[in-house]
């Protein structure tokens, strides 16, 4: 897949993984592994510019002992989460204009 | 390879980066290995699925922009005497016309390689320009009534469109080849840093 497609893409998985709770590094993996293989360190670079962009906000937890980081989405990644929406379903308008010329 | 010996390997790979991005990266694959390990997996199977070291380091330094390794390389890790500040700046002639040296060269490296791409494209610009040219002037000529010479300025201008063709993916090549080499030059001079650091 072409690679800034793909990043932008992996951005809003991200954000979708953490909408409805927050969640931890492994668990974002999980829970990502069947549409993507995503690895330790893409992951990092994606959840660092998401807080830097100040879509998610982080908080360092006790767990079992030791400590593990949670990722809360913000207002401002939920934005950006419905305006992918949106342009999706423009995407969406140009992909069937696209097939429909393949099918002629 | 167990737990202690992956994250000490890599926080040596870390080490040309500022300390705290270095802590935070490994705390996160830290949690990451322990997050497998609490799901059943062996350390040893935990670990691996986390990826290689080298993997990892030459991924992080992809994503980290020059100047912060070069902020990090330069920065004393104590305080300057007195005599070295002073040597530091009667060194300034030697040493300043020297790191402006270095920036030149790998400046005149870009410009050099993109100068190439950019003189390709203009080719290329050149054939649709001869294209257009010729087919409008040949097209009036024959208004004219010049038939000859209409025919052949029509013929040179097809010939070009034809080239240009051939000479747009030739462009189109060169331009993807050099931005993945700036690309490779860019971390290569990174590791150039963050290897002297360990030596």
């Amino acid at each position: 897949m072409d690679i800034q497609l793909k990043r932008g893409l992996l951005d809003v998985c991200v954000l979708a993984a953490i909408n409805s709770e927050e969640s931890y590094g492994y668990k974002i993996i999980k829970d990502m592994a069947p549409l993507v293989e995503l690895s330790e360190s893409t992951l990092y670079t994606i959840l660092k510019r998401l807080e830097t962009a100040n879509m998610l906000t982080v908080r360092t937890a006790e767990h079992a002992g030791r400590l593990r980081k949670y990722y809360r989405i913000t207002d401002a990644g939920r934005r950006r989460l419905e305006e992918f929406k949106s342009d999706w379903s423009e995407m969406n308008r140009i992909y069937r204009f696209i097939t429909k010329e393949d099918a002629q | 390879m167990t737990k202690q010996e992956f994250l000490s390997a890599l926080g040596k790979g870390l080490s040309g980066l500022p300390q705290n991005d270095a802590a935070e990266r490994l705390s996160f694959y830290s949690e990451m290995i322990d997050d497998r390990m609490e799901e059943g997996l062996s350390e040893e199977e935990a670990v691996a699925q986390v990826g290689s070291v080298d993997e990892i380091v030459t991924q992080t330094l992809a994503d980290t922009p020059l100047s912060k390794l070069v902020k990090e390389k330069v920065k004393p890790g104590r305080k300057l005497k007195a005599w070295e500040i002073v040597l530091l700046i009667l060194g300034a002639p030697l040493w300043v016309p020297l790191l402006i040296a270095a920036a030149a060269v790998v400046f005149a490296l870009y410009v050099t390689l993109w100068a190439l791409i950019v003189s390709l494209w203009a080719v290329f610009a050149s054939f649709v320009a001869g294209a257009v040219g010729g087919i409008a002037g040949g097209v009036a000529q024959l208004v004219i009534g010049n038939k000859p010479q209409g025919i052949a300025l029509i013929g040179a201008g097809v010939c070009c469109a034809g080239l240009s063709i051939f000479a747009f993916f030739g462009c189109k090549a060169a331009t993807v080849g050099a931005a993945r080499l700036t690309k490779r030059f860019a971390l290569w001079l990174k590791m150039r840093f963050v290897k002297k650091e360990e030596a």
